[in-house]
């Protein structure tokens, strides 16, 4: 559908984009994330044909859109200011793009209706533009861009604007209206929760380049460095030393958990930056054991120290000191599901925590 | 405690605005009540012999007079060919400011557009008398080529007080639409293309009407003063396309009827008055500008 193949974009002394090369599949909900400055924009943009590239190709079906202007791909867009046309009322905003479009005029009224019913908007036709709220701007962005039947819809940040109760909200309605229009969706958002709740694949880019293209579950389970870890949810780093390489798994020492051989298929790669070899997992992959609890199914337990409590109502974190992770290492965080009836331990007391070698990433 | 704290602040307010209300009140109202109370309550009759008591005879004669009507539609006609020349050669000025001209350098080049403008207005509108005379600029290289052999006759012309008077007031025009544009969020041009519409329907359908306020304030900016212009038709016109303001002055000065004068001053601030919310009901009905 979309194809990347090593496009580069250089601003006079900016290298923003670095040789991308990816694939976005027709049909599929895509989603670039990344921290602000990465490119993630910039590379949404060259779909889009705001943004020239210094070299690389950017293909739509198959056609190289080198020499295709804006105004004539196959792509809508919706804006991070959602750019509704203030002059103009709701109607004239969705119904701008089919001035070329060879039906009547009562046909293109009703389209604009419908458009604008399938985005929540029945009725409001007639409003002036810059009367309306945000969620409902960005419904008319919306309305605006399907409303020609694009091939792929260009979502640059569409929900940072808006609170956080009504992002969910657009995020559920994304989805639906993604599944019911069944075209491309391209994604740009820094909102790590967002990728996840919304793709089916998110492209994690930093410095110009993608990290990581997977699956959401592949992303969170799997991130491939320890900067695809740190930035999507919460993962703890523990230090490890290999002790041995035996191709099909590694055995490593890891401070608090002991020695512990890691599969070939969960190792990952370790960044020039990184402080040595580690061991990464995720927060809810540890349970804490209540007093005479015994753990169910191929754990192992270890031993420590309740550091800090956090509670969040329907869970908590626990911070806890294992034995033998040393002074320098910060505690692990846990997350565990806040059960009705059962205490919520305080700081101070030692605890089991029972985790799975199936759970752990290590990056050298 | 509430309307209290509310009446402080508005009489701090009133404070605030005393003294200019104050100036206004003094070289604005005061003026414009006694030309006003001239023009209803004199009439002359003879040298230096008036009749006084409430009076229409003196509007009466304005609007039967022929020279009068003449000269307001010239005046009218002369400020509406400079508001358009204005208008037409300001946008593209402002439009070069606005988007080519990089963020960096826009105040370097605001400041060189009002350069010109540092030279006060009478010698603006002189120059311009030593440009279009018969020996004057534009001639004398016109004959250095050898492509006339007689001098052009340019001064003493409409032609030459709208040439004259455009360029005074480009600034005037200039920075209102400059500023319009300004305002435009870039990301509207975008969407228009992304719309699927080119550089000119984009310009047309986006730009254009997004920087109306700005160029409904400059054509208002540009006509209302030229209509009562002096300087440049006695300098430029020479004396032979006389417009109102120099009617005024004939009758305020060299015939010495001010009730008359008056009486022209105020049917020409009438005309004007109701030229202009005329314009600006057609604009919010048409247009849908919102300043």
């Amino acid at each position: 559908m979309i194809e990347f193949r090593d496009v580069h974009k250089h601003y006079a002394d900016y290298h923003a984009l670095r040789g991308i090369s990816a694939t976005i599949r027709e049909g599929e909900f895509f989603s670039l994330l990344g921290p602000s400055g990465c490119g993630k924009t910039t590379l949404l943009r060259t779909i889009a044909g705001f943004e020239d590239i210094s070299s690389g190709a950017v293909l739509i079906d198959g056609r190289d859109m080198a020499q295709v202007p804006a105004n004539v791909r196959p792509t809508n867009m919706v804006f991070q200011s959602y750019a509704i046309f203030p002059h103009l009322t709701v109607a004239q905003n969705v119904g701008f793009g089919l001035r070329r479009d060879r039906r009547g005029r009562m046909e293109k009224d009703r389209a604009v209706a419908e458009a604008l019913e399938m985005v929540g908007l029945g009725g409001y036709g007639a409003r002036a533009a810059h009367a309306l709220s945000g969620g409902q701007r960005q419904r008319v962005a919306l309305a605006r861009a399907l409303i020609l039947k694009p091939k792929v819809l260009l979502l640059d940040e569409p929900l940072s604007a808006l609170d956080r109760k009504m992002r969910e909200q657009m995020q559920v309605e994304l989805i639906k209206l993604q599944r019911q229009v069944g075209i491309t969706f391209v994604l740009v958002t820094h909102d790590q929760e967002e990728a996840l709740v919304m793709s089916d694949r998110i492209a994690v880019m930093f410095e110009g380049e993608i990290a990581q293209l997977d699956e959401p579950e592949a992303l969170y389970a799997r991130p491939v460095d320890r900067r695809v870890a740190d930035f999507i949810g919460v993962m703890n780093f523990l230090p490890a030393e290999v002790l041995g390489d035996g191709g099909e798994v590694v055995a490593v020492r890891i401070a608090g958990l002991g020695i512990v051989e890691i599969p070939a298929a969960q190792i990952s790669r370790a960044m020039p930056g990184d402080p040595g070899p580690s061991v990464g997992f995720r927060p809810e992959t540890m349970t804490l054991l209540g007093a005479g609890e015994e753990p169910r199914g191929a754990v192992q337990v270890s031993r420590g120290v309740i550091d800090e409590v956090v509670y969040y109502g329907d869970m908590t974190y626990y911070d806890i000191r294992l034995e033998g992770m040393g002074e320098a290492v910060e505690p692990v965080r846990i997350s565990m599901r806040n059960v009705f009836g059962r205490d919520v331990p305080a700081v101070g007391i030692p605890v089991r925590v029972a985790w799975s070698p199936g759970a752990l990433v290590l990056f050298r | 405690m509430a309307a209290r704290g509310l009446d402080r602040e508005a009489r701090q307010g009133l404070a605030l605005v005393a003294p200019p209300f104050a100036y206004v009140l003094l070289v604005m109202a005061a003026p414009l009540l006694v030309m006003l109370a001239t023009s209803l309550f004199l009439f002359k009759t003879g040298y230096r012999e008036y009749v006084e008591g409430f009076t229409l005879a003196n509007y009466l004669q304005v609007w039967a007079d022929p020279i009068f009507r003449a000269l307001m539609l010239r005046s009218l006609w002369v400020a509406g060919l400079v508001t358009l020349a204005t208008v037409v050669l300001a946008f593209p000025v402002a439009y070069f400011l606005s988007f080519v001209v990089s963020p960096q350098r826009k105040a370097l080049w605001l400041f060189l557009i009002t350069i010109p403008f540092w030279t006060s207005y009478l010698i603006r509108v002189f120059l311009w008398s030593v440009i279009l005379a018969p020996n004057g600029v534009v001639n004398s290289i016109l004959d250095f080529f050898g492509l006339i052999e007689r001098p052009l006759r340019m001064l003493n012309s409409v032609e030459a007080i709208v040439v004259t008077l455009s360029h005074a007031y480009a600034p005037f025009a200039i920075l209102p639409i400059f500023v319009a544009l300004e305002r435009i969020d870039r990301a509207l041009l975008e969407a228009g293309r992304d719309l699927g519409e080119n550089r000119v329907m984009t310009f047309l359908r986006v730009t254009l009407p997004l920087a109306m306020p700005g160029v409904v304030a400059a054509a208002l900016i540009v006509f209302i003063p030229t209509i009562g212009d002096y300087v440049t038709p006695t300098l430029i016109g020479g004396g032979r396309v006389p417009m109102i303001a120099n009617m005024i002055q004939s009758q305020m000065l060299d015939q010495d009827n001010r009730p008359l004068g008056s009486a022209i001053a105020v049917t020409a601030m009438l005309v004007v008055a109701v030229l202009a919310a005329v314009f600006m009901a057609l604009n919010r009905r048409f247009l849908k500008v919102r300043a």
